[in-house]
C-alpha cells in the first residue's frame, strides 16, 4: 500500500494536518489512529475552554474533535481506526497492524508525526510502598469516568497540579468523591490559573505546594497515602508527615511526548522537550519527516496544536509536491537564563514565512522580568512580563525582515533578564 | 474605591484581572486581553456562573455515556442540582451533538445538550 502523506494519529495534531495538507491539493492521505474513533484525547475533556482563538467559541474538548471529524468526513480523507503502528523505517515504510488486516506495510512520500504524549507513571516516579489497586494516572480516571461511565474510588488524594488533575479534581467532586487535597512537589502549580480558580477554590480543594506523597499505605486496595513537605532541594522534611485515608491516588506529574516511534526511524529527539528537534517548517532531521502537537512538545492550548499542525500539513503537501524550498543556511535558536528550549529550533531565512513564532517554556517563575530576544550579542527586543510560569507556554514572533536586514546573523537567543 | 483581582477564566490564558470599584458601585476593570475579561470579572463579582459540563448514560451506543455540558452558564450554588438532576437521565444511541438531554435543568433555565455523538452499536 502506497500514499503521498501518512499522518501518525488521529487526535487534534493529525486531523488538522490532514486537514490543511487535503486543503491545500493534496488527494492522497492517509490518516492511521489506533483507537476505535478519531478525537484522541479529546473525547475524553468533556470540560468546556477549547477553541476560542480557532472558532471564535468556547467548545468543549470532544465538541472541537467534532469539528475536525466533520471537516475530515466531509474532504473524504481516509483514515483507518484500530490499527497502530509498530515500526516506521528511514525509507518512509511504516509498517501497521489491526485486527482484519493483520501486519502490514504503508509507503509514504511523507509523514506527519502526531502521535501526542503520555502521562509520567508511577513507576517513573519512585513512590515508595506497596503496588495496591486505586492507583491511577490522572488521564486514566478521566477516561473511565468520562467515556466509560465508571468511577475509580470515593475518596481522593491528587498527586501533582498538572491540568489534568486539577480538572479531575474538579470532575470527581461533582460525581459524588471526596478530593481531599492536591499536591504539588514544585513551590507552583503545573497547571493553567483558570484551573486553580475554577477546579479547586470552587470547591474549597486544599492545594499543597512543596508536598509529596512519601508513602502508599494498603496491599490489594490504597487504604491511604502519607504526605510530606520537602525543601528546596524537594527532599521530604522529616516532622511534616501527614497520613491522609483515601482509596484513590490520581498521578498528575507530567506528559511526555510519545517518540519511540520517531526514535527508531532516526529522528532526532529534544532532550529537554522529549520531541524531536525541528526547523521553521516543523520537519525533522530526517528529510520529509514532520512533527506536530503534543508529540513535539507539550501545549496548554489545544488551538496552539491545531494551527502548528495545520504548518506542518502544508509544507508536507509542499514537499510531496516539490515546492517546498531546499534547506540553506539554518540560524540556530537558543534559550538561555530561564529559557528552557525553543520550537523550532532553528530558523531559515529563505523557508520562514514572515511571522514565525517561537514556543518556549520558562524554568521557574519569573516576575516583573524582561524577556529579551538577541540578534548574535544584540539585544533587538525587551518586554516586560508580569508573570511568567513553566505551566504556560510563552511565545515571541520574529519577523523574516527584521532578520534580513540584519548582517551577518549567525544566532538568536532568547533569555530572560532581571531589572 | 475598593480593588479585587482576579484570575480570568474565560478561556486558558487565565489573564491577570484587576478590577476598580467605585463608591457607586460600578466597575472598571483593566488585564484583560478580550472583552469576555471584562464581562467574567463584572459578572463573576456580582452573579458568578459556570458552564457546567458532565456526562449521562447511553443504552445502546459505541461508549456507555455521552458528554454533556449546560447550554449556558448558570449560577455556581445550582452546579450540584445540576450535576444530580442529570444522575437519572438515560438515553438510547444514536446520539448527536448539540441534541437536548434535559431542559430547564434544575430550574436555571438552561437546556443541557450533548457535546459528542454516540453511534448506535
Amino acid at each position: 500500500m502506497k500514499t503521498e502523506i501518512a499522518i501518525i494519529g488521529g487526535g487534534p495534531a493529525g486531523l488538522a494536518a490532514a486537514v490543511a495538507a487535503r486543503e491545500a491539493g493534496v488527494e492522497d492521505i492517509l490518516i492511521i489512529e489506533r483507537d476505535n474513533e478519531l478525537g484522541g484525547i479529546l473525547n475524553q475533556c468533556i470540560h468546556n475552554g477549547f477553541g476560542l482563538h480557532t472558532f471564535k467559541e468556547e467548545l468543549t474538548g470532544p465538541e472541537y474533535a467534532g469539528r475536525y471529524i466533520e471537516k475530515v468526513e466531509e474532504l473524504k480523507i481516509p483514515y483507518m481506526l484500530h490499527t497502530i503502528v509498530v515500526d516506521i523505517a528511514e525509507n518512509k515504510v511504516i509498517t501497521v497492524m489491526n485486527k482484519e488486516q493483520g501486519m502490514f506495510q504503508i509507503e509514504a512520500k511523507a509523514i506527519v508525526l502526531a502521535m501526542g504524549c503520555r502521562e509520567r507513571s508511577r513507576g517513573a516516579l519512585n513512590i515508595p510502598g506497596y503496588r495496591p489497586a486505586g492507583v491511577y494516572s490522572a488521564g486514566t480516571a478521566q477516561r473511565y469516568v468520562n467515556m466509560e461511565g465508571r468511577m475509580p474510588g470515593k475518596k481522593v488524594v491528587i498527586l501533582g497540579s498538572g491540568d489534568i488533575g486539577l480538572i479531575m479534581a474538579r470532575r470527581m467532586t461533582l460525581e459524588g468523591a471526596e478530593v481531599q487535597v492536591v499536591a504539588e512537589l514544585m513551590p507552583y502549580s503545573g497547571g493553567l490559573k483558570r484551573n486553580i480558580v475554577q477546579c479547586l477554590d470552587d470547591y474549597d480543594i486544599p492545594l499543597k505546594l512543596s508536598h509529596t506523597v512519601i508513602d502508599i499505605k494498603g496491599k490489594k486496595r490504597v487504604e491511604g497515602v502519607t504526605l510530606a513537605q520537602v525543601d528546596e532541594n524537594r527532599k521530604p522534611i522529616p516532622g511534616t508527615e501527614e497520613f491522609y485515608e483515601c482509596d484513590t491516588l490520581l498521578l498528575s506529574c507530567g506528559l511526555i511526548p510519545e517518540n519511540e516511534l520517531s526514535s527508531q526511524m532516526g529522528v532526532e529527539l529534544n532532550p529537554v522537550t522529549s520531541g524531536p528537534v525541528v526547523n521553521e517548517s516543523l520537519e525533522t532531521n530526517v528529510e520529509g519527516v514532520f512533527a506536530c502537537g503534543n508529540v513535539l512538545h507539550v501545549h496548554d492550548l489545544v488551538d496552539y496544536v491545531s494551527g502548528e499542525a495545520k504548518t506542518a500539513g502544508e509544507n508536507a503537501m509542499a514537499y510531496v509536491q516539490g515546492t517546498l524550498m531546499q534547506a540553506g543556511k539554518e540560524i540556530p535558536l537558543k534559550g538561555e537564563n530561564g529559557v528552557r528550549y525553543t520550537v523550532p529550533c532553528t530558523v531559515d531565512k529563505d523557508r520562514m514565512a514572515e511571522k514565525q513564532v517561537v514556543r518556549f517554556r520558562v524554568g521557574n517563575v519569573y516576575r516583573d522580568s524582561f524577556l529579551c530576544v538577541y540578534y548574535n550579542d544584540k539585544c533587538m527586543s525587551r518586554v516586560k512580563k508580569k508573570v511568567m510560569a513553566p505551566g504556560e507556554m510563552e511565545q515571541v514572533v520574529l519577523l523574516r525582515s527584521k532578520l534580513d536586514a540584519f548582517d551577518g546573523l549567525e544566532s538568536i537567543t532568547i533569555r530572560i533578564e532581571q531589572e | 474605591m475598593k480593588v479585587k483581582e482576579l484570575v480570568c477564566i474565560g478561556c486558558p490564558l487565565g489573564c491577570n484581572l484587576k478590577v476598580e470599584i467605585s463608591g457607586e458601585g460600578s466597575m472598571e476593570v483593566t488585564g484583560n486581553t478580550c472583552p469576555r475579561g471584562a464581562d467574567y470579572a463584572k459578572k463573576e463579582l456580582t452573579d458568578p456562573r459556570r458552564i457546567v459540563t458532565s456526562s449521562v448514560r447511553v443504552k445502546g451506543g459505541h461508549l456507555p455515556c455521552v458528554s454533556v455540558k449546560t447550554e449556558t452558564d448558570i449560577p455556581k450554588d445550582k452546579i450540584f442540582d445540576c450535576v444530580r438532576a442529570l444522575k437519572d437521565v438515560e438515553l438510547l444511541a444514536p446520539v448527536k451533538i448539540g441534541q437536548v438531554v434535559a431542559e430547564d435543568v434544575a430550574g436555571t433555565g438552561a437546556a443541557v445538550i450533548a457535546t459528542k455523538e454516540i453511534f448506535a452499536r
